[in-house]
């Protein structure tokens, strides 16, 4: 029979399984549901930095109508405290709060309407303490502590690295430059605020079906707070309205938890408001970075010193852990033989610092990355040779003292650009700017290793089934936060077992029916997961063709093929329905599962905290940039993003990461500004936090480099991350290519700019 | 108060309170939750819907403005099951990541389209200027809305 169904293959562009869902509006996100008579639930928040609770007056908001029951952390059945690495977090406040947007009492109440008048009802009684609001206020003996009883005072984390011997190499170098580079608190601006729901399953678990990024391990953090066993809490992750970290942990999920035990059989509903997503949500920590590089004569980098401090905020859910990978990039992507690099993750009296696309390396990036340009401007070479020269190659030493020994293809990237037009055609651009424009061209680097550290086991199991009626079932157990992984999974399985769309079915994680597999975060979704569903998928594909062979009596499994939702025996042309196949196999058999792990470095574990990455991905940027001279103004012209993510499985969806954080980027490098005062954020909303609109960012020109990384699934590394880092530092050095200024303190607001030009900062101040 | 429109080409009657922000009235009280809130202070255009053709944010809209109104949601743009062209657009050119800005998007654009059947990058740009996407960078949506214009001149809809 003729088959006239395209299956799913390896390299081409396929529509995303969620597509026409997502574009009709059926797609059911964990703000979408309105079922049945359910509470509104949502948080009354400290408004105050940090000051000690003299009287929580929940009275006047119990008496309103409409209101169900305010609850206090003694109503808290558990334990107090949220955390991953430290458990300190307290869900609910006591007696201290620490940052204004700290959660102090929780309201459940028929509608939204009287779920305003309640919080706004509930009085807070304070001792007003003093505060700590930058992380260099934070390191002094005499600052106010955080956390009174953290025994390393308000360090959350420090680290050292050391190679080579960095003192005494500064000294053997031709030039050194360097500076003290400073980058803004992020805001994730997901478009979908925090979101979720929860109910009581018929056996009594307590389903919360929310926008998180960490199902499995939501289980595990919030059961003890409720003092219940993690099996019988069930957290659902439908497809998520965008996350980039900020959804990595728990942000709705506790608070729903506890409002179920006391909402009476009913359903709950918690859904942040834009205010208050970027009050209490995670941000992607600022950091001041001190930084020297030393050079020889001849170009070749000799000595690295940095001192990194980011503003970890009153909590730390992984601060510590987002410095220590910044603190392992700060090299970029670079052989240093002589490197130093100390990193302090800070407690302060700010909203609390957490996971954003990056992890802590697009800080260290921006400034290495423009140091590059200084040593080379002081040098008298050209951006690009500089970094062809010092660019680590397979087999090199990374600045922290691990052997690549994976695929590496930093140096591609670059050497991608040499040849590019828009490189070769620069300086006719530049000179054809237009009265009161400067234009620049601007270059940066980028590594960012993918997956946990080695201390983490990075992990994922997948789970496959043919269905009784013949269709290919993928459980995927990490989630799809819009990066489109869940298509990915689809397309692998549909690869290896010839099947094409209609007849696929996806279910997204749950953790009572998909397997755990780790959180959806830092580059490895699809390496992880995707190199263990090719396992699951070939071992069904066996399951498949023995039962066809079985069936058949007498034929050998080898004379079969799988074609789109049928089997063919080759031999004779018959074919055998997948659904008829399904009826012969009892369950278990129609079932397969796989495992991955992901390789990690044998060597040098106490290379940092956690331990050192072995496999990363790699970029090299572009970008062309216009400075209105007259306002300051920066406008981006054109930008090249070259990438060593990998083979690409999935070009539409490799180009929507690779825009999308390079987008990211540029807003995080032109006008993304998360401003607190004293603690109080002056950025409350969309329209005072800007993040780049449809006007704000030109057409990017994204152009893989597919080297093979012999771990991956069909030759791939993590794209998710890697765009973020290229843009602050490319524009920064665009700037410096247009106007000779170096501007230490991002983002490159018009203002900032205009300051700058006007004050003829030049560059090459000494340091 | 009792105010009656026309959804997605239906007749509607509805008593509701003349606070109800249209946002409200359409995702709570019609479960049409294809509308998405994204700010709910008029930054976002998430909640992009079309008023008698006209693009409108539906988070600062109250009830009494829907009176005699013909109303036009994302569930209302695809015909007996098939999508518009506009939505087949940003399938096609892989517009959508995680998707919660579409419904928005597409209104926006639409809305574009009617008032300037061919519009240039340029025109595309500022025309959905309006309406945030935090994942795509914005130019797939671009293409997408400008491959959507193509078609439309070889005889398509809208
Ligand atoms: S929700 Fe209406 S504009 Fe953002
Ligand atoms: S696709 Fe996520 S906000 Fe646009």
């Amino acid at each position: 029979m003729k088959v006239d169904r395209i299956p799913f293959e390896i390299g081409k562009a396929t529509p995303r399984a969620d597509g026409s869902a997502k574009v009709s509006g059926k797609e059911k996100y964990a703000a979408d549901y309105y079922e049945g008579d359910f509470l509104w639930a949502g948080v009354k928040r400290a408004g105050v930095p940090h000051a000690t609770i003299k009287g929580i007056h929940t009275e006047a908001a119990e008496a309103l109508p409409g209101v169900i029951a305010v609850l206090t952390w003694k109503d808290i059945p558990g334990e107090n405290r949220l955390g991953i690495i430290r458990r300190n977090q307290p869900v609910l406040a006591e007696t201290v709060v620490r940052h204004s947007g700290e959660a102090v009492a929780l309201i459940l109440a028929e509608s939204r309407g009287a779920l305003k008048g309640a919080i706004d009802s509930i009085l807070l009684e304070y001792a007003p303490l003093p505060g700590v609001f930058s992380a260099q206020e934070a390191l002094k003996e005499s600052s106010p502590l955080v956390h009174e009883d953290n025994p390393e005072g308000n360090v959350i984390k420090a680290v050292s690295v050391e190679t080579g011997a960095c003192a005494s190499a500064m000294g053997e170098c031709d030039v050194v430059v360097g500076g003290v580079y400073e980058t803004p608190v992020q805001e994730h601006a997901f478009l979908e605020t925090e979101a979720g729901w929860a109910y009581r399953a018929e056996n009594g678990a307590c389903v919360i079906v929310a926008s998180t990024q960490t199902p499995f391990r939501d289980c595990f953090e919030i059961a003890p707070v409720l003092g219940m066993d993690p099996g019988s809490i069930r957290v659902i992750a439908p497809y998520l309205g965008g996350a980039f970290g900020g959804k990595d942990g728990i942000t709705v999920q506790c608070l729903l938890a506890l409002a179920l035990l006391h909402a009476g059989g009913r359903p709950v509903k918690i859904w942040w408001d834009r205010e208050e997503s970027f009050l209490a949500g995670v941000k992607r920590m600022n950091a001041t970075m001190h930084y020297r590089l030393g050079a020889k004569q001849d170009g070749t980098f000799h000595a690295l010193e940095c001192r990194l401090y980011y503003d970890g905020g009153a909590y730390s859910p992984l601060g510590g852990e987002i410095m220590t990978l910044g603190a392992e990039h700060a090299g970029s992507a670079y052989r240093i033989p002589n490197v130093s690099v100390k990193g302090w993750a800070l407690y302060t009296n700010n909203p609390v610092g957490g996971p954003f696309r990056g992890f802590g390396v697009p800080q260290v990036t921006a400034a290495m990355e423009q140091m590059v340009d200084m040593a080379a401007r002081k040098l008298g070479m050209d951006p690009l040779s500089i970094r062809l020269q010092n660019v680590v190659r397979k087999g090199d030493r990374n600045c922290v003292g691990v052997i690549l020994t994976h695929s590496t293809g930093a140096a591609e990237c670059l050497e991608t650009i040499l040849g590019h037009p828009l490189w070769k055609t620069r300086d006719e651009w530049k000179k054809g700017a237009g009265l009161f424009k400067v234009r620049g061209v601007g270059l940066a680097c980028m590594a960012h290793a993918m997956g946990y550290p080695p201390m983490v086991p990075d992990e994922a199991r997948a789970k496959i089934e043919l269905t009784a009626e013949g269709k290919i079932r993928v459980y995927a157990g990490v989630v799809d936060m819009g990066q489109g992984n869940a298509s990915t999974y689809q397309q692998i399985a549909g690869h290896i077992l010839v099947q094409d769309g209609p007849a696929m079915e996806l279910v997204l994680p749950d953790t009572a029916r998909t397997l755990p597999s780790g959180s959806s975060s830092a580059s490895r979704t699809t390496y992880t997961y995707g190199n263990a569903l090719i396992e699951a998928a070939t071992d069904l594909k066996k399951a498949i063709l023995k039962a066809a062979s079985a069936q058949t009596g007498g034929t050998r499994p080898e004379e079969f093929v799988l074609v789109p939702d049928r089997v063919r025996h080759i031999p004779t042309g018959n074919e055998i329905s997948l659904g008829e196949l399904a009826g012969s196999m009892d369950g278990p058999a129609r079932t397969a599962t796989g495992y991955f792990r992901m390789p990690v470095t044998r060597e040098r574990l106490d290379a940092i905290y956690m331990g050192p990455h072995l496999i990363f991905s790699y970029g090299a940027h572009l970008v062309y940039a216009e400075i209105d001279e007259l306002t300051g103004q920066v406008e981006i012209a054109r930008y090249l993003a070259i990438t060593d993510a990998g083979k690409v499985m999935s070009p539409r969806v490799y180009e929507q990461q690779i825009e999308g954080a390079t987008a990211m980027g540029i807003g995080y490098a032109l006008t993304e500004d998360f401003k607190v005062a004293n603690g109080s954020i002056v950025t409350q909303d969309l329209a005072t936090y800007i993040i780049p609109t449809s006007m704000d960012i030109p057409r990017i020109e994204s152009i893989p480099v597919e080297i093979a990384e012999e771990t991956g699934p069909f030759g791939m590394k993590g794209a998710g991350e890697i765009g973020m880092s290229g843009p602050m530092p490319a524009i920064g050095n665009a700037i410096c290519d247009a106007c000779g200024i170096r501007i230490l303190r991002a983002p490159f607001i018009g203002e900032a700019v205009h300051e700058a030009l006007l004050s003829g900062n030049a560059e090459e101040a000494d340091l | 108060m009792k105010i009656r429109f026309t959804l997605n080409g239906e007749a509607r009657e509805m008593e509701t309170d003349e606070r109800r922000r249209v946002i409200d009235l359409l995702r709570e009280d019609l479960t049409m939750t294809g509308t998405k809130e994204g700010c709910g202070t008029g930054e976002c255009g998430a909640c992009t819907i079309l008023v008698n053709s006209e693009s409108r944010l539906a988070c600062l809209m109250v009830a009494p403005q829907l009176d005699g109104a013909e109303v036009m949601t994302i569930e209302g743009l695809a015909r007996n099951g098939e999508l518009h062209p506009l939505q087949k657009a940003f399938i096609e050119y892989g517009a959508i990541q995680c998707g919660f800005c579409t419904p928005g998007m597409v209104m926006a654009s639409l809305d574009l389209l009617t008032r300037n059947p061919s519009p240039t990058e340029a025109e595309i740009r500022e025309g959905i200027s309006g309406n945030l996407c935090r994942c795509t960078g914005y130019q797939k949506i671009v293409e997408a809305v400008s491959a959507a214009a193509s078609a439309r001149k070889l005889g398509g809809r809208p």
